[in-house]
């Protein structure tokens, strides 16, 4: 130290050691981005009517493109690629971005690793919604949009907004507020939801199959809609990043490194909340994308939201689009079922190969 | 105007408690001093006051000339830093990582650390001499090095002031007479005010020229090590043979 510093071998060699580590998240992301067109290729040819993948290729080189590609196969294979697969294939590459930067971004802001997009009552604001847009007996749908879509996003954003005020009337230091906040609202909802759906007699189907999650009824519509408030949402929590990173070390802390604690936190709250809203309104509820993508991605590039934030968006979607391609080829599964299925044991097996390296 | 901390008629009270009670204090902007005082006494709280933790506190508190709460979080943290007592991390963090907060309030928002930023941390991380804990999770460090990683976070941070709460209890004597002469390198070097809540009397003697004693959330002696630490004194304020304190 000080004086005696010029004695001390310099650590330049272990520093260079990490330069390398900072290529780490390019290759990431470039191996991320090359799944990810695999993947929606494949989510397009794979289903009850096989197209071949050269034909897929050449459906969407074509259409979304424009390339000068002559058709070679018949044009129903062109409507299914186009008007069914592809809308549904990118609904669950949106959402699965955007619940890996919501669950990024609430266990960032709740320091809690356990947090994922729902903890703050999303999820069963949501389920409520739409149970109560199930019971409603009118029907309203404007461009593949119903009512159920409407309040499930409406539900969810309720939620957090009760959430939020009632945690601040409570004496609670403000991250165990929320906590506990969220979980005795959920609980309140979630008596909502067992109420709607034992009152919902023969529609207690449709309740389910929304809960289940899944993206059987994506559409153009749908995801013209969904896709700017992800994306927007998403965009403007990236550019909040640092704040994030300077609650890794506490909320005080982060006062002390320049963030206006309360404030930044209203702001990201609202938008992982509008990004979450706006995924469960076309999806359902899907659970453990949002919890296991962020520590998944922290495991492998450190936890600087900046570099984070946006390799989970690739890899939630990467993950969720072959959810979607697993609950397909036995029929058709829940993609919530999928997500479990094939996340819990993957989350486990990856915690347990990086023990020693990786505490959640 | 560069002038340190101005503190006049502080004081705060948690319920009817009273913590702090009507502090005046006055901290030159390169000045280097110790804040003793027995379990209590309004130390971590009058750091609280200095850092705009302390909303509800009364008097003024002026930095530089100018009423802390007119300073932004922001502009604040490029002034002074703060080095906690403890720090705690949800998720594995590697040291470097760590250090590299320290730069926040200096990165560009958007685009993040850039080379002047690396230069920084990697300055900060020599000068506190943790080089051999670079790659490895701060989370699995002990409790002194974990002490040693949040201060090369402040240094990185430039700070014109650097405020610390007992920054060497978990240290070994060696480590703790290395923070002492760094702090002190610092002030006299770089010029950086210090204020450190200490409870070592005798390494808070030897290395600061000036000390603060607190008792009961006053000022009850301010001054050179001489001035302060009489028999007496150590007495009154902690109960114990002066004896036990070996000068």
């Amino acid at each position: 130290m000080n004086a005696g510093a010029a004695a001390r071998p310099t650590p330049a060699v272990r520093l260079g050691r990490l330069e390398a580590l900072r290529h780490r998240p390019i290759l990431v992301a470039c191996g991320g981005l090359v799944a990810l067109g695999v993947v929606i290729v494949a989510g397009v040819a794979v289903g009850n009517v096989p197209v071949p993948v050269g034909e897929t290729i050449g459906i969407l080189a074509g259409r979304l493109l424009g390339w000068p590609v002559t058709a070679t196969w018949p044009a129903s294979a062109e409507t299914i690629v186009f008007e069914l697969r592809l809308p549904r294939v990118l609904t669950a590459v949106v959402v699965g971005a955007g619940l890996a930067v919501a669950g990024t971004t609430l266990q960032g802001l709740l320091r809690n690793p356990l947090a994922d997009p729902y903890v703050l009552g999303t999820a069963s604001g949501a389920a409520l919604g739409a149970a109560i847009a199930v019971l409603i007996p009118v029907r309203l749908a404007l461009l593949g949009f119903g009512l159920l879509h409407l309040l499930a996003f409406v539900g969810a954003l309720l939620a957090v907004a009760v959430v939020w005020r009632l945690s601040r009337t409570t004496s609670l230091s403000s991250l165990t507020a929320l906590l506990l906040t969220g979980y005795a609202v959920g609980s309140l909802l979630a008596a909502g939801l067992s109420v709607a759906m034992y009152a919902s007699g023969a529609q207690l189907r449709q309740i389910v199959f929304y809960l289940l999650g899944g993206f059987s009824g994506a559409s153009w519509p749908q995801l013209a809609v969904a896709t700017p408030l992800v994306v927007v949402g998403s965009l403007l929590i990236l550019a909040r990043a640092r704040s994030l990173n300077a609650l890794l070390i506490g909320e005080e802390a982060a006062a002390n490194l320049g963030i206006a604690v309360r404030r930044e936190r209203a702001i990201l709250l609202a938008l992982a909340a509008l990004v979450t809203a706006a995924a469960v309104a076309v999806s359902g509820l899907i659970g453990f994308v949002g919890l296991i993508v962020p520590h998944l991605v922290r495991l492998l590039v450190g936890p600087n939201a900046r570099v984070v934030l946006p390799l989970a968006a690739i890899v939630g979607a990467v993950f969720l689009a072959i959810a979607d391609l697993l609950a397909r080829i036995p029929g058709e599964l829940p993609v919530g079922v999928v997500t479990a299925i094939v996340g819990a044991p993957f989350f486990l097996v990856i915690l347990r190969r990086a023990r020693g390296g990786y505490e959640v | 105007m560069p002038n340190g901390y101005e503190l006049s008629g502080v004081s705060l009270a948690y319920g009817k408690r009273t913590v702090l009670d009507g502090l005046d204090l006055h901290v030159g902007a390169g000045e280097c001093v110790a804040v003793l005082g027995p379990n209590g006494a309004g130390k971590s709280t009058l750091l609280r006051v200095l850092t705009g933790h302390a909303p509800e506190r009364r008097g003024a508190v002026h930095l530089d000339g100018i009423p802390l709460e007119e300073y932004s979080r922001e502009t604040l943290a490029r002034r002074v830093a703060v080095v906690p007592g403890e720090a705690s991390l949800p998720f594995a963090a590697r040291v470097e990582e760590v250090v590299a907060l320290g730069r926040i309030p200096h990165e560009d928002p958007f685009r993040g650390m850039r080379a002047a930023d690396h230069a920084a941390v990697a300055a900060a991380i020599e000068r506190v001499g943790i080089a051999d804990l670079v790659g490895r999770d701060a989370r699995r460090l002990s409790q002194g090095e974990r002490q040693l990683v949040v201060l090369a976070m402040a240094l990185a941070q430039s700070p014109r002031m650097l405020i610390l709460d007992e920054p060497t209890v978990h240290l070994d004597l060696r480590h703790q007479v290395d923070v002492m002469e760094l702090l002190v390198a610092l002030n006299a070097r770089d010029g950086v005010g210090v204020v450190a809540v200490l409870h070592d009397l005798s390494l808070a003697a030897h290395f600061f020229s000036r000390l603060i004693l607190l008792d009961h959330g006053r000022v009850v002696a301010d001054g050179t090590p001489d001035e302060v630490l009489s028999p007496e004194r150590i007495r009154a304020v902690y109960g114990v043979d002066p004896a036990l304190v070996r000068r």
